[in-house]
């Protein structure tokens, strides 16, 4: 073979890729050209056959014949391939602003909420969480608190009682979570620091009550704790909770059977329009009661007087939630209206906790 | 209980402010409650004189004023008959509100003739029952003054709440006692004087009780007052009365409303001509009734204290006297009287009757026994002062209760319970003032006066005490720490319920709270029925209303009737759920705390396939989700298909762990919503989270190390034919034992009925993962798997490989 048949077989087999526009067409000018049959191959067969001079000419030109073309092939299949891949991309275009599937979101309710932000205060206090059962007996409820025999709480128009039993008694509802203070310091040796939260009941239905509700009590039970303690505690309680550092605070003086001195705590507010401003203004707000827990009462639960001590207070959960969120209806935290409860409620990767703040 | 500052001054002499008392009385347990400042209502009206008065051209009964105001001479159109040239009159300008007719004024014409404002009487100001003419301020007051300084009518009026343990607040007495301790003036209380009878008491008492019941009327004083003449009673005394919401009646009334409010002593006064033989005190006798003074007739039992004369009873002791027997302004000759009841027996009383006195209010929390003869000594006194008349004698019957309440104290208990450091000279100045007596010996002696019945123990002084120093001088305190490191504060069920009330809401359902009680139709329905609710101490003896008649056995029916509420206000579709308590019984083993939710059938449509919210796996879905997330191993559940009845039969049922019931899901059956009046299908479950078994505590926090495989897992279907009741989960369980070791998951991938498949069968296809643990498994290998996998299907279920 000459020199020249050598650049005319590469001219023609160039046109020949040039031309191909498919992959297809394509891959046939390989199997042409490249082939066990192809032109090249059968020229580089005729090798063997030639002088050594011969040789030392033509294997060079047909092995450099041969890889311009395979790379001519690869450079084309490359084109044709990403011109493939554009045409599809072109007829692949969606509208992306179609909406995603529907997925419904939960709430957590703003008694748990709360009440779970209470508890992530008093955990760093040191206070465990105590419960108790709803449906108690009057000994728990009334008798061991250091309630006289005809309080008037115990009668039917504030407290609710089931039937009663054969031999007289009659279980009630509780009307406090106060029960579960005797409970444990009946069965637990101070030092005792709890917190109890849990559902109340009272014979009381209208704007501003509903006949279930919820407290969180505290109780303090060693050999020191005193009325400066109980201040620290709720001072701290009510600055964290309503995430303000500066909330006025003021204690006063009050009556409850099962504390001695007994107190009502108030913090300072200011209304603006329909909200509440805590940490600035004149007016009080009175939040929780509180106090010393009654002689009679560590009396009644086996502890001596003179050698315990310590202080009990007791809050709202729901009118917490009222006041740190602007809900202005109790009614409504029962009524599972799905509007309220998407308006008020919390999202569950809100987990109230102080290293966050407790809320969003 | 409210009084007047004026009033209050009668027994503190200070120089400190209105604003100042209040705060002393807030700091020292007097929760001031409504300050009300008559000069504030009457802001608007100014003393005015009438200059020229002339008949009305067209009116005969009015008058055209010209008066002089502060204003300028103001041209004022008058009906009253006594407006007349030359009297200092009440004026109230155009805008001025007249709270005793309710009307903000505007310029008028009446009948013609133009009119330019008000001159005021006595009621249109509020200032009295008055309106036959119109106010006539004296001579010498400044026109312009304002009303309210030249009437009198600027005294404040003070209501605070009386804490239960403070009967001797319910006197203006008491309030002083404890503003004078606490520094705010100086006590000056008069003391009652005695006044000399003229002759024994002819009108005979008798206290006629069993030995056990003494206690009703311990002691009654009682004294004739002869030759009285009853009327109205003094213009202060009557301005007293009116000020603290009081309608003054005639002076032997308002006298005892006076010592009621004064010194927190009820008395009664009888009309003596009216009274039949002897007054005897003594329990009622059951059919007996009474007309009470406010016009009603009383039913009596024998638990009441009744004063009674040979007419029956004539009062309800220390709740209410008697029509028949009352004063009127015809009354010469009075009995006076003035006992001690007790107060249980007082309340009691009060609550059957329904009847609502100062003196119930007063006996049922405690009067002074101490103060009965000076009580009416001071009464008598006040009938001689403003009825004249002449005094017999007083007569007492019984016995002055005197308890004897001596307290031992040491002046370093304050310290102790409060934080507050007091010296022991203030402790005894602060007692003392407070009326307690002292004896300094190692421990004091404290004793405590006859009007603070609410004083027991060294806990009560140290109140006192801490009160009157006051509670802003507490130290603020932080509790030391427990225990370097702290533990876990929740118990393992609370910390499920939290758990479990995440994990739902994080599946899309929104928390509600809902009663814990329900209709005891409701109830009877999600329990075995209302027998079983009664047997189970859970039906209410005084609901709030029917519908939360019962203590719920399930929050079931408390959620679906919260969807069909939601519902009815086009929020469809809801998914619910509560974590709370629920009753299997009144004992607190059986207050069981459940998480349950529901799901309203509904479809959301979307343009990729529409969604369906709620079927049987979706809450099947959700109870292993929040049993997962509570801590229960739900891979070792068992679902079993023997749901209770308020689910539908054939779709519901229980997941459980062998004999131990974890959950419910399900339907609710058909015929329950319908009992309960609910429009479409209701999914629901419920999760008994005291059921899970609690996880073994580890010795370390260390996982296991992790065995991930270097070599491939492989799968391999497999399509069975059962019989059409097999349980598809038997068969599932039976592939995963059919090599423990190397079959790492089995999917459930198919179920198919039709054509193809024999009648009364159908096909199951799992989808069997393979995960070689050692070596690379042989075609053999997996073939013997393959076998084992058939011949376990076979033997659980009978099932046979679908060819």
């Amino acid at each position: 073979m000459e020199m020249t048949s050598i650049e005319k077989l590469e001219a023609e087999l160039t046109a020949k890729i040039t031309a191909a526009d498919t992959e297809a067409a394509l891959e046939e000018v390989r199997v042409s050209a490249l082939g066990k049959k192809g032109v090249i191959s059968a020229q580089m067969k005729t090798l063997g056959k030639m002088s050594s001079e011969e040789r030392k000419e033509m294997g060079p030109a047909l092995n450099g014949l041969k890889n311009r073309i395979a790379e001519a092939i690869e450079g084309k299949k490359t084109a044709l391939e990403e011109a493939a891949l554009d045409a599809r991309l072109a007829s692949e275009k969606i509208d992306v602003t179609l909406p995603v599937r529907p997925e419904q979101q939960g709430t957590i309710h703003p008694v748990s909420q709360v009440t779970e932000e209470i508890v992530a205060i008093f955990s760093a206090m040191g206070f465990d969480v105590a419960e108790g059962p709803d449906i108690e007996d009057d000994f728990h409820n009334f008798t061991a608190l250091n309630f006289p025999a005809d309080h008037p709480a115990r009668e039917m128009h504030d407290t609710f009682f089931f039937e009663p039993k054969e031999d007289g008694s009659r279980m009630l509802l509780r009307t406090h979570t106060s029960p579960v203070q005797i409970r444990t310091m009946k069965t637990q040796k101070p030092p005792i620091r709890i917190i109890i939260p849990g559902r109340t009941f009272r014979c009381d239905s209208d704007q501003t009550h509903t006949p279930m509700f919820h407290q969180v009590e505290g109780l303090v039970i060693d050999k020191q704790a005193h009325m400066g303690h109980l201040k620290g505690t709720l001072e701290a309680f009510v600055k964290t909770f309503f995430e303000i550092d500066d909330v006025k605070t003021r204690f006063r003086p009050h009556f409850f059977p099962f504390t001695e001195p007994s107190a009502e705590m108030d913090i300072g507010y200011e209304r603006v329009g329909k909200e509440i401003r805590f940490g600035q203004g004149n007016d009080w707000m009175e939040i929780l009661g509180c106090g010393m827990v009654h002689p009679n009462v560590l009396k009644n639960c086996g502890l001596d007087p003179d050698e315990y001590q310590g202080f009990a207070w007791g809050m709202g959960v729901d009118r917490l939630a009222m006041l740190k969120y602007g809900i202005p209806d109790l009614r409504d935290f029962f009524a599972s209206d799905a509007r309220w409860l998407k308006h008020y409620g919390f999202d569950p990767l809100d987990q109230p906790n102080l290293s966050t703040g407790l809320s969003r | 209980m409210k009084f007047t500052l004026s009033w209050l001054k009668e027994h503190l002499n200070t120089d400190a402010e209105l604003e100042k008392i209040a705060e002393v009385m807030v700091e020292v347990g007097l929760e001031v409650e409504e300050i009300e400042d008559p000069a504030d209502r009457l802001r608007d009206f100014t003393i005015g004189e009438v200059l020229h008065a002339e008949k009305h051209p067209d009116a005969d009964k009015l008058k055209v004023c010209r008066v002089a105001t502060k204003d300028g001479e103001k041209q004022i159109v008058c009906g009253a008959p006594n407006a007349r040239a030359g009297i200092k009159i009440a004026y109230a300008p155009v805008g001025a509100y007249v709270p005793g007719i309710d009307v903000t004024l505007s310029k008028a014409k009446i009948r013609g003739v133009e009119s330019f404002g008000m001159m005021c009487s006595a009621r249109e100001l509020e200032m009295g029952d008055d309106h036959d003419g119109i106010i006539e301020a004296p001579a010498e007051a400044e026109v312009g003054a304002p009303v309210a300084a030249i009437l009198g009518a600027n005294d404040p009026v003070i209501d605070f709440e009386v804490t239960p343990n403070r009967p001797d607040t319910n006197g203006v007495d008491g309030v002083a006692r404890d503003l004078a301790a606490a520094g705010l003036g100086e006590l000056i209380t008069s003391s009652s004087v005695a006044v000399k009878g003229d002759g024994r008491c002819s009108q005979k008492i008798s206290l006629d009780f069993a030995p056990d019941v003494k206690n009703a009327c311990p002691a009654f004083a009682g004294r004739l007052v002869r030759g009285v003449k009853n009327g109205p009673s003094p213009e202060w005394l009557q301005k007293q009365l009116r000020a603290i919401g009081l309608r003054p009646i005639n002076a032997l009334v308002d006298i005892t409303n006076y010592m009621s409010y004064d010194r927190a002593r009820p008395l009664h006064v009888y009309d003596a001509d009216k009274l039949k033989g002897v007054i005897r005190a003594r329990l009622g006798e059951k059919g007996e009734s009474f007309l009470a003074l406010d016009g009603k007739e009383y039913d009596i039992d024998e638990t009441m204290c009744v004063i009674a004369d040979d007419s029956g009873a004539i009062g309800l002791g220390g709740v209410m006297g008697g029509e028949t027997t009352g004063c009127t302004e015809e009354t010469k000759n009075v009995f006076i009287e003035c006992a001690y009841f007790d107060p249980l027996r007082t309340a009691k009383t009060g609550r059957k009757t329904g009847i609502t006195s100062d003196a119930r209010y007063r006996f049922e929390r405690g009067v002074d026994p101490a103060f009965i003869l000076p009580g009416i000594e001071m009464a008598t006194q006040l009938v001689l002062d403003m009825c004249g008349g002449s005094a017999s004698d007083i007569e007492l019957v019984g016995e002055i209760p005197a308890p004897e309440k001596t307290v031992l104290f040491t002046p370093s208990e304050v310290k102790r319970l409060t934080g507050m450091d007091v010296q022991p000279e203030e402790v005894e100045r602060i007692l003392s003032a407070l009326g307690f007596a002292i004896s300094k010996s190692d421990p004091w002696k404290v004793a405590a006066p006859s009007w603070r019945p609410d004083i027991e123990g060294k806990a009560d002084l140290v109140e006192e005490v801490a009160r009157i120093v006051g509670f802003e001088h507490l130290p603020t305190a932080t509790l030391p720490l427990h225990k370097a490191v702290e533990t876990p504060k929740l118990t393992v069920g609370q910390d499920r319920r939290r758990l479990a009330r995440r994990a739902l809401a994080g599946r899309g359902m929104m928390e509600a709270v809902t009663w814990s009680f329900t209709h005891e139709d409701d109830a009877a329905l999600f329990c075995d029925g209302e027998n079983w609710l009664k047997a189970n101490g859970l039906v209410l003896a005084n609901p709030i209303s029917s519908d939360l008649g019962a203590m719920r056995p399930s929050i079931l029916p408390n959620l679906i009737r919260a969807l069909q509420r939601n519902a009815d206000r086009a929020q469809e579709g809801l998914a619910l759920f509560e974590v709370a308590p629920i009753y299997a019984g009144d004992q607190p083993t059986e207050h069981i705390n459940a998480a349950t939710g529901v799901r309203h059938s509904a479809t959301t449509r979307h343009w990729q396939g529409n969604v369906v919210i709620a079927d049987v796996f979706a809450v099947k879905a959700d109870a292993l989700a929040a049993l997962a997330a509570a801590g229960a191993p739900t891979g070792s559940l068992q679902t079993s298909a023997d749901a209770p009845a308020h689910f539908h039969p054939g779709r519901s049922g229980v997941l459980r762990l062998g004999p131990k019931v974890l959950a419910h899901f399900g339907e609710i059956h058909p015929r329950v919503l319908k009992q309960m009046d609910i429009d479409g299908e209701v999914f629901g479950f419920e999760i008994f989270l005291d059921s899970i078994p609690e996880g073994k505590k580890k010795a370390t926090k260390n996982r296991p190390g992790l065995d991930a495989s270097e070599l491939l897992p492989l799968t391999r279907d497999f399509a069975f034919v059962v019989d059409e009741d097999v349980a598809a989960e038997t068969l599932v369980r039976a592939v995963r034992g059919a090599d423990k070791k190397l079959i790492t998951d089995v999917i459930l991938f198919d179920v198919y009925q039709g054509k193809g498949v024999p009648e009364g069968k159908k096909s199951l296809a799992v989808e069997v993962t393979i995960q070689p643990q050692e070596k690379t498994l042989t075609d053999a290998d997996i073939e013997k798997i393959s076998e084992r996998v058939v011949a376990q299907a076979q033997k659980s279920t009978g099932a046979a490989l679908r060819v």
